[in-house]
C-alpha cells in the first residue's frame, strides 16, 4: 500500500537506534522544560516552555509512527491553544507574575486530592498498557495508512464519542464567549455620531472640532492653551486629561509683545 | 512509481544536496523578490525604482543585506533579552521548513540518481505546512512581546489574531482539495491534477485560499501587524541589523512559501500549462522547474499588484471579513462539495446531481436577496429626520437641502440690510 512506501516507518516493537538517540536527547529537554513551567517567574516564559514541551511530544509521536497525531498535536496545541494562552497573558498583564492570593477559599486540599487522583489514574492506565504488555497490532491498524485508519475509527466506531467531545468543546468555547462578553447599554459613539452631536449644539463654535493647543516659537508643548482672536486663552485647546490634572501653563509668557511695544 | 516511493530510495547525500538546493533557492528567490517588488511597485507608481547597484539595480537587495549586517545591533533596555533573540530565529527557521514537502519538479536525474526535486513527502504534508506556519507566528508574537514597548506588542497581538483567524479559512479551503484528491500528500495532490487544475474545479476554495494567504503572510492590504501609519513598524519596531534582516527574509520566504503551496495545491504544481505538456520532458524533466517558478512568480506578482493597488484595511473590517464572510462561505462550500462528492461516488443519477446544484444556487440567491432586503430596511430606518437650517454658513447636513439653506441665509442678510 501507499503507506509502506513512505520511508519513515520503523520496525514496531523494537526501539531503533536513531529513535533511541532522539529519545535520549529530547526526553531530558522535555522534562527540564516541563519542570521549568512550574519554576519560572514570568507567565509568558512558562507558556513558551509549555510550547516547547508540546513540540517535543509531537516529535515523539512522529517517531512512534503516529505521524498524523504528531502533526495535529503541533497544529492544535502549539498553534491554537498556546496562542489563546498568550493572548490571555498579554491582556491580563504583560509582566504578571504569580500571585499568592487565593481567590477560591479552601480549594487547596480538594485540588491536591484531585491532582493525585488523576495522576494515579494516568500512571495505572499507562502502566497497564505498557508494562509486561508488548504493543501489538500497529501494523494492522496502519495497514491502510495512518490517516485512513484513524479516520475509519473516528467516523465509524467512535463517531458518537467524537461528536459528544466536539459538542462539549463548542459549548465551552461559547461559554467562554458569553462569560467574557460585556453587554453594552448603548452602541459606542462613532465618528459620525460625534460629528452630528457637535453640529446640534447651541453654539457652532466647536463644530469643526476643538482648537489645537498653542504652538509658539518659544514653546511648542501641548500644555499651553491657544490664543483666541481677541487675545484671550482658549482652555478647550488643551487635552481634558491635562486640564483635570491642572497641568496647564499660561500662554501669556510665550506671547510676543504687542506690535506697538515691539516697534518702540 | 509514485513520488513517495522514489524519494524513499534517496541515499542520504542526495537528501543533503537537495536540502542545500532548496535553501539556496529560497534565499535567491528572496533577493530577486525584493528587487522585483521594488521595481514593479515603482513602475506602478510612475517611478523607476532601484537602478544604481548592478545592471537594472539587480544587486540592490544584496547591497541592502550587507548594509543591514554592518549596522549596530541594538537590544532595548526594557526587552526580554533571551526571547528577543529567539524570536527572529524562530521566524527565519520555520519559514524554510515548509519547503521540505513542496515538489519542485517531476522525476529528474540528479548526479546520476533518479529522483524528484522534493526533499521528503509525508502522507500529511499539507497539515505539516500548516503546523509549521502556526509555529512561525510565535516569532512575530514573541518579537512583539519581548520588545518591551507598546507598538510592537500591539503589532504582535494583531498578527497573532490575524493568523489565527485566517488560518481557519485557509484550512477550510484546503479541505476541498483533500476531498477531491483523496490525499494530504503534496506529490499526490499534484498527481491528482493531471487532468484539471483544482483552481478550476474548486474555484471558490482557490479564491478563499488566495485571500487568506495574503492575510496569513501579513501583506498589504492585510499588513496590519506592521502598519507603519499606525504602529511605526509593528512587531519589528525595535529590531535592527541582522535580526531585522531575519524578519525581512522570513517575510519574503513566507510569501514564496504560500505561493508555492498555492501552485502545488491549485495550479497543477510543476506541470506545464495545458497544451504545453510536451515541454515537461525537456532537459530531462528539469524544465518542469521553469513552470513551477513561473507559477510562483505569477502569484508573487499578484502580491505586488495588491500592494500597489489597495489601501490597508481597518482592523475591525479585516476581522469581520475573515470571520463573517470567509469562514461561513467556506463552510457552506465544503458542505455542498462533500455532498456532490458522495453523490458522484455513489453514482447518483445525473438529473439528481444537477437538481441538487440548482437547488443550492437558488438557496444562496434567496439568502443573499433576504440579506439585501434586511440591510435596505435597516438603512431606511436609519434616515435622519428633517432638520431646521443652521444659522451659520456651514455645509448642509444630511436631510437638509443646500439651496434652501443658502436662500435662507441670503434672505436673512437682506432683512438685516433693510433694518439697518
Amino acid at each position: 500500500m501507499l503507506h509502506n512506501s513512505f520511508h519513515f516507518a520503523l520496525t514496531v516493537g523494537r526501539t531503533a537506534t536513531p529513535e533511541a538517540v532522539q529519545f535520549w536527547i529530547l526526553a531530558p529537554l522535555a522534562v527540564i522544560a516541563a519542570l521549568g513551567i512550574l519554576v519560572v517567574k514570568k507567565a509568558v516564559h512558562s507558556a513558551l516552555l509549555m510550547a516547547w514541551v508540546m513540540v517535543t511530544l509531537a516529535i515523539f509521536y512522529i517517531a512512534e509512527d503516529a505521524l498524523f497525531l504528531g502533526i495535529v498535536q503541533i497544529v492544535v496545541y502549539t498553534g491554537a491553544v498556546m496562542m489563546l494562552f498568550l493572548f490571555i497573558l498579554m491582556l491580563v498583564g504583560v509582566d504578571s507574575s504569580e500571585s499568592f492570593v487565593e481567590n477560591l477559599k479552601g480549594q487547596r486540599i480538594p485540588s491536591i486530592l484531585a491532582a493525585i487522583g488523576l495522576g494515579g489514574l494516568m500512571v495505572s492506565l499507562v502502566g497497564r498498557a505498557t508494562v509486561s504488555a508488548p504493543a501489538v497490532g500497529l501494523k494492522d491498524a496502519n495497514s491502510d495508512g495512518n490517516v485512513q485508519g484513524l479516520a475509519k475509527l473516528l467516523f465509524t466506531q467512535y463517531v458518537w464519542a467524537f461528536e459528544v467531545v466536539s459538542a462539549l468543546l463548542i459549548t465551552a468555547a461559547l461559554g467562554a464567549m458569553v462569560l467574557a462578553h460585556s453587554q453594552k447599554i448603548r452602541s459606542p459613539f462613532a465618528q459620525r455620531d460625534l460629528s452630528i452631536a457637535r453640529f446640534r449644539k447651541d453654539s457652532m463654535a466647536e463644530a469643526a472640532g476643538l482648537p489645537a493647543p498653542g504652538v509658539y516659537a518659544r514653546h511648542n508643548a501641548v500644555d499651553v492653551p491657544a490664543l483666541l482672536p481677541d487675545g484671550s486663552p482658549a482652555p478647550t485647546s488643551v487635552s481634558q486629561t491635562l486640564r483635570s490634572r491642572g497641568d496647564i501653563i499660561t500662554s501669556s509668557g510665550f506671547a510676543l509683545e504687542s506690535i506697538e511695544e515691539q516697534e518702540d | 512509481m509514485s513520488t513517495a516511493a522514489l524519494l524513499g530510495q534517496d541515499p542520504g547525500w542526495i537528501t543533503l544536496v537537495k536540502g542545500l538546493l532548496v535553501f539556496v533557492f529560497c534565499v535567491v528567490c528572496t533577493l530577486m523578490a525584493i528587487w522585483a517588488e521594488r521595481k514593479v511597485v515603482a513602475r506602478m507608481q510612475m517611478r523607476i525604482g532601484p537602478n544604481r547597484v548592478g545592471k537594472f539595480g539587480l544587486l540592490q537587495s544584496l547591497a541592502d543585506g550587507v548594509k543591514l549586517a554592518l549596522k549596530e545591533d541594538l537590544i532595548p533596555a526594557a526587552a526580554d533579552k533571551v526571547v528577543f533573540i529567539i524570536a527572529p530565529i524562530i521566524s527565519a527557521t520555520t519559514c524554510f521548513m515548509a519547503f521540505a514537502v513542496i515538489p519542485f519538479t517531476g522525476t529528474v536525474t540528479l548526479f546520476g540518481h533518479k529522483t524528484a526535486m522534493q526533499l521528503t513527502d509525508l502522507p500529511v504534508s499539507v497539515l505539516y505546512i500548516l503546523a509549521i506556519a502556526s509555529i512561525g507566528v510565535y516569532g512575530i508574537v514573541l518579537a512583539g512581546w519581548s520588545s518591551g514597548s507598546t507598538y510592537p506588542l500591539l503589532g504582535g497581538l494583531r498578527s497573532s489574531a490575524q493568523v489565527i483567524s485566517y488560518e481557519v479559512a485557509m484550512g477550510l479551503s484546503l479541505v476541498a482539495v483533500f476531498i477531491y484528491s483523496g490525499s494530504m500528500s503534496t506529490s499526490e495532490i499534484v498527481a491528482a491534477q493531471h487532468q484539471w487544475w483544482f483552481s478550476v474545479i474548486l474555484f471558490p476554495s482557490f479564491v478563499i485560499y488566495v485571500i487568506s494567504m495574503v492575510g496569513e503572510t501579513n501583506r498589504a492590504p492585510f499588513d496590519l501587524a506592521e502598519a507603519e501609519g499606525e504602529l511605526v513598524g509593528g512587531f519589528h519596531t525595535e529590531y535592527s541589523s541582522l535580526k531585522f534582516a531575519l524578519f525581512f527574509l522570513a517575510e519574503y520566504v513566507n510569501i514564496v512559501g504560500v505561493s508555492a503551496l498555492a501552485t502545488t495545491l491549485f495550479m497543477g504544481g510543476y506541470h506545464a500549462l495545458p497544451g504545453l505538456t510536451f515541454t515537461e520532458s525537456w532537459l530531462g524533466g528539469w524544465f518542469t522547474l521553469f513552470w513551477f517558478v513561473a507559477k510562483i512568480s505569477a502569484f508573487f506578482f499578484l502580491f505586488i499588484w495588491l500592494r500597489g493597488t489597495l489601501p490597508r484595511l481597518r482592523y475591525d473590517q479585516f476581522m469581520k471579513f475573515g470571520w463573517k464572510v470567509l469562514i461561513p462561505t467556506s463552510l457552506v462550500w465544503i458542505l455542498v462539495l462533500a455532498t456532490l462528492r458522495v453523490m458522484s461516488q455513489r453514482a447518483v443519477s445525473r438529473p439528481l446531481v444537477i437538481g441538487f446544484s440548482i437547488g443550492v444556487v437558488l438557496l444562496v440567491m434567496l439568502a443573499t436577496t433576504l440579506y439585501d432586503r434586511s440591510t435596505e430596511k435597516a438603512k431606511a430606518a436609519n434616515v435622519l429626520p428633517d432638520l431646521p437650517a443652521p444659522r451659520f454658513p456651514v455645509p448642509a447636513l444630511p436631510g437638509q437641502s443646500l439651496i434652501t439653506h443658502v436662500q435662507e441665509i441670503e434672505a436673512e442678510a437682506e432683512m438685516e440690510n433693510h433694518n439697518g
